[in-house]
């Protein structure tokens, strides 16, 4: 495994209350591996791409757990450790791209600064690098575009842009959290089949932070399913949509209208996502549950391996998760 | 289909002028809504979809009396609205509701909202104060909303709940149709199949003809009878639902059915991949404004804008490919 994530724990400590956002995740990137994590708002999914990078500020903090990186535990490392892996091995992009760019620098500039920081090149040889990865990116005349300022691009020449400067020294790891939310869908349709395109051509690994099923059906290899600061269902992709287990996963894809098939009405999850100071105190999903049985109220299921997947429902077993959250 | 049409636009245009000269003269205009034409019909629910820039919103604010158009008339019931007096629009403005994207920005943070559901009520003097209170509580009750919720802030609902005192407010002045701006697309899964199902439910229940405009594809087909597809300010192609999803005719219909992401991963479909970026409203394409990225795009495209045309029974689309 390039990236091992074990007994992940992010809290956030409010004038409310204790948020657990993350409540001790596990799971393991390899290389080359395009892997989702989907959930809807409130699930913890961003919170734990942030705690991979190291990017979680006050009043948050990681409670427990570890982030191996290539042997190395990325949560005991220094500042300056930190530094030199990321934005090198692994890298970041977001789902807004205007606010992530530098509105008051050109892309240039912008796309030198990550390049001169972790790469020794020459002037010259760190601009051609530039102008290389913008190729990369399907820029069209990256030798004009490098010298625009953000405004004078479109929102998915942006996301290029991002995306360049993530690839620039060339990452093993990309995280990319909501990538095309905030792009329409052809544009969408052409972000996706670059990153495609790049996993094959650079062997990088992608771990994909979406709530879009169709774009995880696309573009994955392996899924992971949060609700509620915990992973309730794990598989390959083609399992998961073949055999969805658990029942937060099998309301959610019934819950989307399909376009070849037409049904007078959609299934419905009951509900809405637990307020994160009251969530149940058993199954987090066991209020909104149509399969609800008196004991998940009460306790929280292990995640437990049921055919190719693993999934966390007493449907499936009797395990209970330990305690150590 | 045959009867009148419940709500007609007739060559409907509306510029932005983004840059004028110092004499006040335009300089740079933004044709958001270019000659467009539509029959809305009683009972339908007319899906609007298109990307971003494709004017599809500001059709929506015309038919509500947000915008005023620059040309064009729309006709409700036999009359003409954009002629109307101030007075005698607002009559009609009641029976054409509005129900807004974005729940967090369309609902007041100052007002209960009990309170906010009575105001259009007050306004248009609907009802005697006496009997508002009830009234309110009986659209809470439609929208999921029962209990002691109607003396809370907007700030102390979700999302979807926030939709849904979006939806009881549309609903406040027994309205004929509702224009429902991206509805659903500020929230979440789970909760879109929730609020969608509600409305669909109120179609039945209150005889409501819907305009329901989003890029969401798969939603737009799910709640829709027919459907118009805009690019720039310019209507595409208009059909029934499962014509348009089965044999899409017009190039840029197939490309944006073609992105839409499907949740099954074995259907490896071919997606037919669209060249750059969707040009700029305010200079537009010469010619079809899909040229430039069409994949079947021929000499004569950049040369005339081609008509909206009928190829076969209720299926229009304004392709030079399909011209006679």
């Amino acid at each position: 495994m390039l990236l091992e994530v074990n007994g992940l724990k992010t809290e956030f400590f409010t004038k409310k209350g204790t948020v657990k956002a993350v409540r001790n995740i596990s799971f393991g990137l390899a290389k080359g591996e395009i892997l989702a994590i989907v959930g809807e708002s409130g699930s913890g999914k961003s919170v734990t791409s942030l705690s991979v990078m190291g990017l979680i500020d006050y009043p948050g903090k990681i409670v427990g757990g570890e982030v191996v990186f290539k042997g190395k535990n990325l949560l005991k490392a220094t500042k300056r450790e930190l530094q030199k892996i990321r934005g090198d091995q692994i890298s970041m992009i977001f789902q807004e791209p205007m606010t992530s760019l530098n509105p008051v620098q050109k892309i240039r500039d912008q796309l030198l600064e990550s390049i001169k920081v972790h790469m020794k090149l020459s002037k010259k040889d760190a601009l051609l690098r530039a102008i290389e990865v913008l190729k990369l990116v399907e820029i069209p005349s990256p030798k004009t575009r490098i010298n625009d300022y953000p405004h004078q691009m479109s929102g998915g020449m942006r996301q290029r842009v991002m995306i360049a400067m993530a690839l620039s020294c060339h990452p093993e790891i990309l995280i990319a959290d909501e990538p095309t939310t905030a792009l329409d869908v052809t544009i969408q349709a052409q972000i996706l089949d670059l990153l495609y395109d790049l996993r094959k051509k650079i062997g990088m690994a992608i771990l994909l932070i979406t709530h879009d099923l169709g774009v995880v059906a696309e573009t994955a290899d392996r899924i992971i399913v949060m609700y509620c600061g915990r992973i309730v269902e794990e598989a390959l992709v083609k399992d998961l949509f073949a055999t969805p287990r658990h029942p937060y996963t099998i309301g959610l894809l019934e819950s989307i209208p399909k376009l070849n098939e037409d049904r007078k009405r959609l299934y419905m999850i009951k509900g809405v996502v637990p307020d994160p100071f009251s969530i149940p105190k058993g199954c987090s999903f066991s209020d909104r549950c149509e399969h609800c049985m008196e004991k998940c109220k009460h306790n929280v299921p292990a995640l437990i391996q049921s055919g190719n997947q693993k999934v966390r429902c007493f449907l499936y077993g009797d395990a209970l998760e330990e305690k150590n959250e | 289909m045959n009867e009148e049409p419940l709500l007609q636009i007739k060559n409907l245009k509306k510029y932005f002028v983004v840059q004028r000269s110092f004499f006040g003269r335009p300089i740079s205009v933004l044709k958001a809504v270019d000659d467009i034409s539509l029959d809305i019909y009683k009972g339908e629910c007319f899906g609007l979809v298109g990307e971003s820039g494709s004017g599809k919103s500001t059709i929506g604010k015309m038919i509500t009396n947000i915008y005023s158009p620059t040309e064009g008339s729309i006709i409700y019931n036999g009359k003409d609205l954009t002629k109307m007096k101030k007075n005698e629009r607002r009559n009609y403005c009641k029976e054409i509701q509005l129900i807004f994207q974005d729940p967090y920005a369309s609902l007041n943070p100052r007002m209960t909202v009990g309170e906010i559901i009575a105001e259009p009520i007050k306004i248009n003097k609907l009802l005697p104060s006496s009997k508002i209170e009830s009234r309110v509580s009986y659209l809470l009750d439609c929208v999921g909303l029962a209990g002691n919720y109607r003396n809370r802030y907007a700030h102390e609902f979700s999302g979807g709940q926030r939709q849904r005192v979006g939806i009881a407010r549309a609903l406040a002045l027994n309205p004929k149709i509702i224009v429902c701006d991206e509805p659903v697309s500020a929230l979440d899964v789970s909760i879109q199949a929730q609020v969608i199902n509600l409305l669909s439910d109120f179609k039945k229940e209150f005889g409501l003809t819907y305009i329901f405009i989003a890029h969401g594809l798969n939603v737009v087909k799910h709640i829709s009878d027919r459907i118009g597809v805009m690019y720039l300010g310019k209507i595409m192609e208009i059909t029934d639902k499962k014509t348009l999803y089965d044999r899409p005719i017009h190039p840029y219909t197939q490309a944006l059915l073609s992105s839409i992401p499907v949740t099954d991963p074995t259907l490896k479909k071919e997606r037919i991949r669209l060249e750059g970026d969707i040009p700029s409203p305010i200079d537009p394409p010469k010619g079809c404004h899909f040229c430039t990225r069409c994949f079947k795009a021929f000499e004569g495209c950049s040369e005339q804008q081609p008509p909206l045309a009928e190829v076969e029974k209720n299926h229009f689309v304004a392709c030079r490919l399909y011209e006679k």
